[in-house]
C-alpha cells in the first residue's frame, strides 16, 4: 500500500511539475505580448506611417524604416519563393533514393537553423566587400538565403502529403513529367506551398543581425537599391539602445507592429496549411 | 486457377512500391527520343535549385575561411585560446566570446531541457485533446517571435527583475555555497550570462518542446498500453517506456536547442553587457561570438579586427553547423523526418 501510493504520488507530482512548465511557457509569452501592447500602443500614431525616423527630440516616425522592410523582405521572397519551391520539388519528386538529394535536404536542414549573424558576415565578405558600400541589395540577399532553407523544407513536407494516387492517375494519362507536377501536384498542395512562402515571411521580417551589416541603415527615405536602406529591426535595435525617451518609444512602437505582423502571419500560415488535413 | 495466381502476384506486388518510387523510377532516359526536353530542363532546373542550397552552406563556410585568413596568420591557432580583445593595440583572441557563448547556451540548456520536457509530457500525456492545439500553437508561437523583441523584452523587463530580485537571492543563498559559490558571487548586475541565459533559454523551449512531442508520438501505442496494462502510473509509463524508446531523438532535440542558442544574437546582444572579460560569476557581464560581431563589425577600425571578427564567425559557424547536423543525424535516426 504505501509502495503503491508513494509511486501515485510520484505521478501525480511530476504530473503538476509538467503542468507548471507549461503555465511557464505561456505565462512567458502573455508577459512579452503584455509588454509589447502596453508600451507599444501608446507610442503609435498616424505620423508613425508618413514621417522619416527623426534626430533626437525631433517628431517623427517610421516611415522609411517601413518601407525599407518592405521592399527588402518582399524582394527577398520574389526571389527565394520561384528557388525554393523548385528545390524542394527536386528533394520530394525527383530524389529516388539519391544520396546526394538527401544530403541536400540534411544540408537545407542545417542551414535552416544556421545562426543569422553568420549569413550576414557571409554577404558582407561575398558582396559588400566586392561592391564596395552596403546596400539594400546585400541586405535581401541575406534575406534570400534565411528564406530559402524555410521554403525547401515546407515545400518537400507539403508535396509529400500529396496521395500518390494523383500522381499515378496522371502518369497513366501520359503526362509529361514537369506537367505532372505543375498542374496536378502543385495545384493539389496549394495551400501549403502558400503556408511555406509565409512562414519565409514571417522569419525574414524581424532578423535584425543578417541586416546590420548588410543594408546598414538610414536615417532618410531611401528608395535606391544600390544605397543603404533602412529596416524596422535594425531601427528598433539602434532607437531601444539610445538614451532618448523618443527614440525608445518609436522602438516599442515599431516592436509591436513587427510582433503583431509576424504572430498573425504565422497563425493564418497554420490555419491554411493544415485545413484541408 | 494459373491466372489466378499470376493476378494474385500482382496485387501482392501493387502495395508494397510506394507511388512516390514509381514516379521516381520511371525511366525517362530509356525512351525512344522524343519531346521530352521539357521533363528534362524542369528537372535540371529543380535540381539546380536544391544543389544551390549545399553551394550556399559550403560558400558560407569558404568565404569565412578566406575572410579570416589574415587573423590566423597573424596570431596562429592560439586566436582560439588567447584571451586578450584589445582593438586599441590591434591585439585579438577568442576565448572570452567562445567562453561567453559556451556558458550561456549551457545555462540556458539546463533551464530549457526540463521545462520543455515538461510541456511535452503535458501535451502527450495529461492534456485534455481539445486543449491540446491551442496550447501547443501558443508555445510554438514563442518561436515565431523575432529575436530583438526577446532582447528588448529581457533588456527592459527581465533584467531589472534579475537584478532586484532574483540574482540578490541566489548570491545570499547559493552564493555561500562552498565551491559552486563562485559561480553566483558578485555583484548584481541585471545583465550578463545568467540573464542571457535565462532568455536563450526561453528562445530555445519551443524547438525542444516540438522535436520532443514529436519523438513522444513515435512510440506505439501498444507498448505505451501494454506499460498502463501491468499497472504502471503515467510517470512510470514517461520514465521507463516513452523516454528510453525515445532517447536519440530526445538528445537530438535538445542538440537543436543547443545549436539555436550557440548562434541566438540579437537577443544576447541587449542582455549580454559586453565585457571582453572571463570572470567567474555567471552575473558578470560578458559577451559571446554573435554578440561581439554584432557589436564591433560596422566599428572595426583596422583590417585586422575585421578579421578577426570574421575568424570569429567562422569559429561560430563550425561548433553550430557540427551541433545542427549531428541534432538532424538524430532526430531522423528516432524515426521522425
Amino acid at each position: 500500500m504505501s509502495l503503491l501510493s508513494r509511486r501515485r504520488w510520484t505521478s501525480r507530482i511530476v504530473m503538476f511539475l509538467s503542468m507548471i512548465a507549461t503555465a511557464f511557457g505561456l505565462l512567458i509569452l502573455a508577459a512579452i505580448l503584455w509588454t509589447l501592447l502596453s508600451r507599444g500602443i501608446t507610442a503609435i500614431s498616424p505620423e508613425l506611417f508618413y514621417l522619416d525616423t527623426p534626430p533626437p527630440g525631433v517628431a517623427g516616425g517610421l516611415a522609411n524604416a517601413l518601407y525599407g522592410s518592405a521592399v527588402m523582405t518582399l524582394l527577398a521572397l520574389v526571389i527565394a519563393a520561384p528557388l525554393g519551391v523548385m528545390a524542394g520539388t527536386a528533394l520530394a519528386e525527383f530524389a529516388g533514393t539519391s544520396r546526394i538529394a538527401d544530403a541536400a535536404g540534411f544540408l537545407n536542414d542545417v542551414l535552416l537553423s544556421a545562426p543569422s549573424i553568420v549569413i550576414g558576415l557571409f554577404v558582407y565578405t561575398a558582396m559588400v566587400v566586392p561592391m564596395g558600400h552596403f546596400s539594400a541589395w546585400a541586405g535581401a540577399a541575406s534575406l534570400v538565403i534565411i528564406a530559402l532553407p524555410v521554403i525547401v523544407r515546407t515545400t518537400q513536407d507539403m508535396l509529400q502529403l500529396v496521395p500518390g494516387t494523383l500522381r499515378e492517375a496522371a502518369v497513366a494519362l501520359g503526362t509529361p513529367r514537369w506537367r505532372i507536377v505543375v498542374s496536378v501536384i502543385w495545384r493539389a498542395a496549394s495551400n501549403g506551398l502558400v503556408t511555406g512562402i509565409l512562414l519565409a515571411y514571417a522569419r525574414v521580417a524581424g532578423e535584425t543581425a543578417p541586416l546590420l551589416f548588410t543594408a546598414l541603415s538610414n536615417q532618410y527615405w531611401n528608395s535606391n537599391l544600390d544605397a543603404p536602406m533602412a529596416s524596422l529591426p535594425v531601427v528598433i535595435f539602434q532607437f531601444a539602445m539610445s538614451p532618448y525617451d523618443d527614440w525608445q518609444r518609436l522602438a516599442w512602437a515599431g516592436a509591436l507592429i513587427i510582433t503583431l505582423t509576424i504572430l498573425v502571419i504565422n497563425i493564418g500560415a497554420r490555419a491554411l496549411g493544415t485545413s484541408k488535413h | 486457377m494459373k491466372t489466378s495466381d499470376s493476378s494474385d502476384d500482382i496485387a501482392a506486388d501493387g502495395p508494397f512500391v510506394s507511388p512516390r518510387e514509381v514516379v521516381a523510377d520511371r525511366p525517362v532516359r530509356r525512351r525512344p527520343a522524343g519531346p521530352k526536353y521539357g521533363d528534362r530542363l524542369f528537372i535540371l532546373l529543380s535540381r539546380g535549385a536544391a544543389s544551390l542550397v549545399v553551394v550556399l552552406l559550403g560558400g558560407v563556410l569558404v568565404a569565412l575561411a578566406l575572410g579570416a585568413l589574415p587573423a590566423f596568420r597573424e596570431f596562429g591557432p592560439g586566436f582560439i585560446w588567447e584571451d586578450r580583445w584589445s582593438p586599441a593595440k590591434d591585439v585579438f583572441g577568442a576565448a572570452a566570446p567562445i567562453y561567453g557563448t559556451l556558458v550561456t547556451s549551457v545555462i540556458a540548456m539546463v533551464i530549457a531541457v526540463p521545462l520543455s520536457f515538461g510541456i511535452a509530457i503535458f501535451l502527450t500525456e495529461l492534456c485534455p485533446a481539445s486543449l491540446r492545439r491551442p496550447i501547443g500553437i501558443a508555445i510554438e508561437l514563442l518561436a515565431g517571435i523575432p529575436s530583438i523583441i526577446y532582447g528588448l523584452w529581457g533588456f527592459f523587463v527581465l533584467a531589472p527583475i534579475m537584478q532586484s530580485t532574483i540574482q540578490p537571492v541566489l548570491i545570499g543563498t547559493l552564493g555561500n555555497l562552498p565551491g559552486i559559490g563562485v559561480l553566483f558571487k558578485g555583484a548584481p548586475y541585471g545583465v550578463g550570462m545568467l540573464t542571457a541565459g535565462v532568455v536563450l533559454a526561453i528562445m530555445a523551449l519551443p524547438f525542444i518542446t516540438a522535436v520532443t512531442r514529436d519523438v513522444f508520438a513515435t512510440v506505439p501505442a501498444m507498448l505505451r498500453e501494454s506499460a498502463y496494462g501491468v499497472g504502471m502510473t503515467t510517470w512510470e509509463v514517461v520514465r521507463y517506456i516513452v523516454i528510453p524508446y525515445c532517447r536519440t531523438g530526445l538528445v537530438g532535440g535538445i542538440m537543436l536547442g543547443l545549436g539555436r542558442a550557440l548562434g541566438e544574437t540579437m537577443a544576447v546582444t541587449f542582455v549580454i553587457g559586453n565585457s571582453h572579460r572571463i570572470a567567474a560569476s555567471l552575473m558578470a557581464p560578458a559577451t559571446t561570438i554573435s554578440a561581439s560581431i554584432a557589436n564591433e563589425f560596422t566599428e572595426a577600425t583596422t583590417p585586422l579586427y575585421t578579421a578577426s571578427l570574421i575568424a570569429l564567425g567562422l569559429i561560430l559557424s563550425v561548433i553550430t553547423f557540427l551541433v545542427l547536423g549531428l541534432a538532424k543525424w538524430m532526430i531522423q535516426r528516432s524515426g521522425v523526418h
